[in-house]
């Protein structure tokens, strides 16, 4: 069980990389606030906690790899990299443009600490089977984390993944499914109703947990069981809000890649430090 | 050693020996293993060997995460469903992050004669070669297999490889030296110029006997990597001929010709004619020649084309 001292920190950390996702995004642009909002804590609790990661060495043949499948959430990953020191900071008000290194998908050849490219939706689990397939080959401790969309769950190559892991036994892969309801044109009840989620997983044969995606401890716990899972894959069912933390995003398809106003843009960055603040 | 006329026997013995020096290699089969040959890798590596099932993406996405963690990945399946069904894997999964995955179109163009039009790939090279980084070959016979996989470990990049179905001729020079991206001159001549691939550059060679004995000089060249194309060679070797005629086993639609004649563009060059399936799929067929003959596949065709063109 985590100390009182490690959540807190990771907590504060979380709003951190929701606060790099808003200066991120900006004024009058889009950018893809909900799905990566949703994201903050398990991210947070990855590279701040669970994964052995050094950001000092960062191409580590035994290192734990953090692929991205719902990659247009990609602005956490970068505001994770950019608290690590991985990416410059200078490079948040650089997303997407042409002479910057954070493209508006995942692009390993562009930006440090990405490990794989997506963006095409459902390949990203497939790319993790392989790597810890590679890894086990080379009897490396290291493992994979994959997080999924649960709007993304509707691609067939995910299901094609979802059988080959458990049938090679692999048991150093973790999958999440950020499971926040809404997907890009609205509630995935309304576009593309996926129901049992638990069950198809658990019949696929793989250990599954469900968890509130914003509880540090939760996401902590579930790591930790899923270490101690051995000859099978898991995955952790995430339930989480869409655009957590920024009041106008939450629970609406309008920030999947939304444009903030200027005063919009302004409450987001005063709620994350309102509740940041609360956290201390 | 006596070499085996066909392809599929050749790449899979290659892949055993890649496999045998080179610890990394690693293959992916999607339940043709048998067709493929890849069953002989697994013989030989069965740690090393991913029986995926039937699905083509997953397999092409894994390929990629395992050259993410220093794999060399050798997916195997038939042409038409690597270059297909497996597209925007191949896209996006492999070849944007350049991987060093090498992808066996297995069964390619009309090989597959009796199966029919789903299992023949007559516009995989157009597909392979319309994304970027990718590179793609089209050996000619079982020796250029062979010359062409001990190249591979050291390439880099994602490799797309056309292996035919059948026994081809063996018509590559044991000693000459090769290299991925070389058009290779497999017989010199002065009146006109064949640029072929895969199947058809023996067929080029039997028309230039042909052509020979009426007093038509061919020249013959073997295009046996269509990306990256040495545009450099083919300007040279179209050069001082009266007609050029290309010859793929393979859609005229963005194949080996329209790729010649892109390599050609800003030159003056003789009059060029395309052989190849016309912008049509194909068909079940009793044996392979058959299948050749009804697509125009055949070194008449080539002698017959040439002819034409040198009337012009």
């Amino acid at each position: 069980m985590a100390s009182k001292e490690t959540v807190t920190r990771l907590s504060r950390i979380a709003y951190d990389l929701r606060e790099n996702i808003v200066r991120m995004i900006g004024v009058g642009k889009a950018g893809h606030l909900g799905g990566s909002s949703s994201l903050a804590e398990i991210v947070t609790a990855l590279y701040f906690e669970h994964m052995r990661y050094d950001r000092k060495n960062i191409r580590d043949p035994n290192r734990d790899r953090f692929v991205l499948s719902k990659g247009h959430a990609v602005l956490v990953q970068y505001a994770a990299l950019i608290e690590l020191g991985v990416i410059p900071r200078e490079e948040l008000t650089k997303v997407k443009t042409l002479n910057g290194m954070l493209q508006g998908h995942p692009d390993i050849d562009k930006t440090p600490g990405l490990e794989a490219v997506t963006g095409s939706l459902g390949q990203g689990l497939s790319i993790a089977l392989g790597m810890a397939l590679a890894l086990r080959l080379d009897k490396s401790p290291a493992r994979v984390f994959v997080v999924m969309g649960d709007g993304e769950l509707s691609e067939g190559q995910l299901w094609e993944a979802a059988m080959a892991a458990p049938k090679y036994g692999i048991d150093n892969l973790v999958g999440f499914v950020d499971r926040n309801r809404i997907q890009a044109t609205g509630p995935t009840k309304e576009i593309f109703d996926i129901p049992e989620i638990e069950e198809k997983w658990k019949a696929f044969g793989w250990n599954v947990l469900t968890i509130d995606g914003h509880d540090v401890v939760a996401v902590l716990g579930a790591l930790e069981k899923a270490a101690q899972t051995k000859g099978k894959p898991t995955v952790i069912i995430a339930n989480t809000v869409k655009g957590k933390g920024i009041s106008f995003a939450e629970n609406t398809a309008a920030f999947h890649n939304g444009i903030m106003s200027r005063e919009q843009y302004d409450t987001a960055l005063a709620e994350i430090e309102a509740a940041r603040a609360a956290l201390a | 050693m006596a070499v085996s006329n066909n392809l599929r026997t050749a790449y899979g013995t290659a892949l055993v020996e890649l496999g045998t020096k080179y610890p990394d290699v690693v293959a992916l089969e999607a339940d043709l293993g048998k067709s493929t040959q890849s069953v002989m890798f697994k013989a030989a590596f069965p740690e090393r060997y991913f029986e995926m099932g039937i699905a083509e993406q997953n397999m092409t996405s894994t390929a990629a995460g395992l050259a993410l963690s220093g794999k060399m990945p050798f997916i195997n399946t038939f042409a038409v469903f690597a270059s297909g069904r497996a597209y925007d894997q191949l896209r996006n999964s492999v070849c944007i992050p350049k991987l060093n995955v090498r992808i066996c179109g297995s069964s390619s163009g009309l090989s597959d004669y009796g199966d029919g039009k789903t299992h023949q790939s007559i516009e995989d090279m157009s597909i392979m070669r319309a994304i970027p980084n990718m590179t793609v070959v089209c050996p000619a016979d079982s020796i250029e297999v062979a010359k062409l996989m001990d190249c591979l470990h050291d390439y880099r990049g994602p490799v797309y490889i056309r292996i035919n179905r059948n026994d081809l001729p063996l018509i590559y020079p044991e000693r000459e030296e090769y290299h991925i991206g070389k058009v290779t001159k497999m017989r010199d001549g002065h009146d006109a110029a064949v640029f072929a691939c895969g199947v058809m550059v023996s067929k080029a060679l039997e028309a230039a006997r042909e052509l020979e004995r009426e007093g038509i000089s061919l020249r013959v060249l073997n295009v046996g990597t269509i990306k990256p194309l040495d545009r450099e060679a083919v300007i040279e070797y179209a050069k001082g001929v009266r007609a050029i005629v290309t010859a793929e086993e393979h859609t005229i639609v963005g194949g080996l010709g329209s790729a010649i004649v892109e390599a050609l563009r800003a030159e003056r060059h003789a009059p060029v004619e395309f052989l190849g399936v016309k912008d049509c799929f194909g068909t079940s067929a009793e044996n392979y020649d058959l299948i050749l003959e009804k697509y125009g596949l055949t070194s008449k065709a080539i002698a017959e084309s040439v002819r034409s063109l040198l009337v012009k």
